[in-house]
């Protein structure tokens, strides 16, 4: 039996060691956890086989919570405590959600209109932030179960066109679940790195992906490992369960006509006709007809039959719907029909007959389904985890993505200026200058939007924040620079300075469609229970560790690349070294990092220096490369 | 040490640049700097990582897109191409414009995109026109007012093209 090496506390793993790693899907209909083993992407099973994890989460009368299979089931039984596609109310308020007279649960109305989504359930007020993170808490037991330790982190897809807030919410639920987030990847840019890497696809792919709950389309170049998002679309309120509702609404029509009294369906059935939808759906991917029956609590027997072609056409605008967008990622594209070399289907709802057949239709070519729709996500999420921790060897993988929409901030007359275009490749700064509409004015108030319409009211707004103490001054004297970025995760910082006496403002873009940082420290300690001391011990831990990791990366970057700095700075940086060693050896957890920070500080020059010598040096190898040729 | 965009990528500072090898060094510059690269590196590491990726890409739109460079090249020299001092055109050129104008408000309201799309490829010949010239005068002649001129056309033929695509976003729904 071999044995399992342990490495002293506080040490770091020997470089070599394999890094556990692993990329989640966090699908409106189903979830995956996929990671890379010995060179091959992999989906994780549980204990049953099942790769696919429904992303369905039930609250049981002792407190337990049930997520997948099993929670799926008792769906119809127990609607209002089983709640499936929370990722459709992920960052929304309730005024977003259209259809909600035909979800089964109970919403709790709240006088902010803004505010967040919340659910009653029986184990009390739910938010989709919560029940997601049930479902990447069992996705994590699985990894952790099935590779044999602690997770480094994790890379969670979602859609590419998820707004901010959307995707605040889905780092929330990570956190929650105590996931370490190495990247949010948009679902497409995973589906081709997953698709690109198998089958050495050079030139231009279209991502048609159709999920449960959202519709992306995405146009990469790739080129020797390099996958360039040229633009992405969509639709974060389009997919297959608007077709399962269509069903849905087509079978009461049916009842309706074959009644006369007939009231409004309870939430249980409500639930067990959706699933009934459902099911007619899948099976009218490979039949001409489906049977629904069933009988509803009030004793009345449905019994009806949906032929492929009724399907077909009463579905016939949600198909229309995703051909927009695919036109305007086109142009954005400035690409024509011939650039495309292939187009690849993602997502359970691509498997619809009339969906592949508008997409051959669109682009005059039969499109790429030889990966499992439903699983190449993950699979693309694992690749890209593995290779941000470092185990890929070959240094080769590069993904290039974009922002989604536009952002902007409010001005005059609640217009909306436009900062950072839509379709700008990440990470990406902006900074422009406003100023003052008053004679005197001390005060500005900043809203900032996104979206692609010209007026505030028809965006959406992500934040509103005040920069004070701007010198009294005419009316367009002051000069305020407002500066956006967006990091590669897609997620906004915005600041604003006032340029004469250097008033500043910053806010990271959460407060009114994310959690407060106090919410989710909140739920953080009320998940970790009472358990005080362990908490205590596990940030000392982890205090420890980053202090380690970084003490390593600096001193091998001194050993490297010292000459770049003059000897004074390098001292500098090795007093910090040392003092950071000293209080690594106390119990203090927050001295700890606090050191670690001024180290950080102390090295800012010495990294800056290096990345500028690494990226000259890249580009000089270039030139040599020519001449030997 | 502050590198122009043309040194950052090891171009020569011309208009008439190869696009292939601009591609090809900012893939090498992303290669070696992108936040990607540095996910489990030290704060510091991140934070130069993200200054130089971000960059590394405002540089890139800057040479890639003909008006900009143009543009960047013009403020090389000490010019600026769009000041709030200077905006005279020649009148025929605003004839020009205003006709396209016309034109595009005529296909929205007859929601007919490929009018639009018709426009849209003529107004694409006169940037080419443009471009050719630039590199002449850029390049060659090295007459700076001429091409402050033409680099201000081409900024507002891209202003046009970009109006005509929103249009026909807001059509093709």
């Amino acid at each position: 039996m071999a044995l399992l090496q342990i490495s002293e506390p506080g040490m770091s793993a020997a470089p070599h060691q394999h890094k556990l790693a692993v990329g989640i899907d966090l699908g409106t209909t189903n979830s995956l956890v996929a990671t890379v083993k010995s060179g091959m992407a992999t989906v994780l099973q549980d204990e049953h086989g099942h790769a696919l994890l429904p992303s369905v989460v039930r609250y049981m009368p002792e407190g337990e919570v049930v997520v997948g299979h099993d929670a799926q089931a008792q769906q119809s039984a127990d609607p209002v405590n089983t709640i499936a596609s929370a990722k459709r109310f992920m960052g929304r308020s309730l005024k977003d959600i259209a259809d909600r007279a035909h979800i089964p649960y109970n919403f709790v109305d709240s006088s902010d209109s803004t505010k967040l989504l919340q659910i009653q359930t029986r184990a009390g007020l739910k938010t989709p932030v919560e029940i997601s993170a049930e479902i990447l808490k069992t996705l994590k037991a699985r990894a952790e179960k099935s590779l044999g330790g602690d997770l480094i982190g994790v890379v969670i897809t979602v859609p590419a066109y998820f707004d901010d807030a959307q995707r605040q919410a889905t780092k929330d639920a990570a956190r929650l679940a105590g996931l370490n987030v190495l990247r949010l990847l948009n679902e497409p840019t995973a589906a081709a790195v997953a698709y690109g890497l198998d089958n050495a696809a050079e030139g231009t792919f279209v991502i048609y992906d159709l999920g449960g709950g959202t519709f992306d389309v995405s146009i990469l170049k790739l080129t020797k490992g390099v996958f360039e998002v040229l633009a992405t679309n969509g639709d974060s309120a389009l997919g297959g369960d608007d077709f399962d509702h269509r069903i849905y609404c087509w079978v009461l029509d049916r009842i309706r006509e074959s009644t006369s009294d007939f009231n409004p369906l309870s939430e249980n059935d409500t639930r067990l006709l959706l699933t009934k939808a459902r099911q007619a759906k899948e099976w009218l991917t490979d039949n001409h007809e489906a049977q629904i029956v069933c009988r509803l609590s009030n004793g009345m027997l449905v019994d009806v039959t949906l032929s492929s072609t009724q399907f077909v056409e009463f579905t016939q605008q949600l198909v229309i719907k995703t051909l927009a967008p695919t036109r305007k990622a086109m142009r954005d594209a400035e690409l024509t029909l011939d650039d495309i070399k292939g187009v690849v289907l993602v997502g359970g709802a691509t498997r619809m007959p009339q969906v592949r057949h508008a997409v051959e239709e669109y682009f005059k070519q039969t499109p790429l389904t030889n990966l499992d729709p439903d699983k190449v996500v993950a699979l693309g999420a694992a690749i890209q985890a593995n290779a941000l921790v470092g185990n890929r060897s070959e240094d080769d993988l590069l993904l290039l993505d974009v922002t989604p929409l536009s952002l902007g901030l409010e001005t005059m007359g609640g217009l909306v200026e436009r900062i950072i275009p839509r379709n700008s490749t990440l990470p990406v700064a902006r900074a422009q200058d406003f100023t003052t509409y008053k004679d005197g004015q001390t005060a500005m108030s900043i809203q900032v939007v996104q979206g692609e319409r010209e007026l505030v009211a028809d965006c959406r707004s992500l934040a509103r924040f005040e920069l004070r103490g701007i010198p009294p001054m005419a009316a367009g004297a002051a000069r305020i620079r407002v500066t956006f970025q967006v990091d590669a995760d897609g997620l906004l910082s915005v600041s604003a300075r006032e340029q004469t006496n250097g008033v500043e403002a910053h806010v990271v873009v959460k407060p009114s469609y994310g959690l407060s940082e106090d919410e989710i420290t909140h739920m953080l300690k009320s998940s970790f229970g009472s358990a005080e001391a362990d908490k205590v011990a596990r940030m000392l831990a982890e205090a420890r560790v980053s202090a380690g990791a970084i003490i390593n990366s600096v001193t091998l970057a001194l050993a490297v690349d010292s000459h770049l700095i003059s000897e004074q700075e390098k001292q500098v940086i090795e007093t910090e070294i040392q003092n950071l060693q000293t209080v690594s050896q106390a119990e203090d957890a927050v001295a700890i990092n606090k050191a670690v920070d001024a180290l950080n500080h102390a090295t800012e020059a010495f990294a800056a220096a290096r990345m500028n010598a690494s990226v000259s040096h890249a580009l000089s190898g270039k030139n040599l490369d020519s001449i030997n040729l | 040490m502050s590198l122009n965009y043309f040194e950052l990528f090891g171009l020569e500072p011309i208009f008439n640049i190869e696009l292939a090898a601009l591609e090809s060094n900012f893939r090498k510059i992303q290669s070696e700097s992108h936040p990607d690269r540095f996910v489990t590196a030290p704060a510091a590491e991140k934070l130069s990582a993200m200054q130089q990726a971000t960059l590394a890409n405002e540089a890139y739109l800057s040479l890639k897109n003909p008006a900009n460079r143009a543009k960047y090249l013009l403020e090389l020299q000490g010019i600026t191409a769009i000041s709030e001092t200077n905006t005279a055109m020649p009148t025929d050129f605003l004839m020009q414009q205003m006709e396209w104008r016309e034109a595009t408000e005529d296909a929205i309201s007859a929601k007919d995109i490929s009018a639009l799309d018709s426009l849209l490829a003529e107004i694409q010949v006169e940037a080419k026109t443009l471009q050719e010239s630039l590199t002449s005068l850029l390049d060659v002649q090295k007459d700076y007012a001429a091409a402050t001129d033409a680099t201000r056309k081409l900024i507002f033929i891209d202003k046009v093209s970009e109006d005509i695509n929103r249009a026909i976003e807001q059509i093709d729904i």
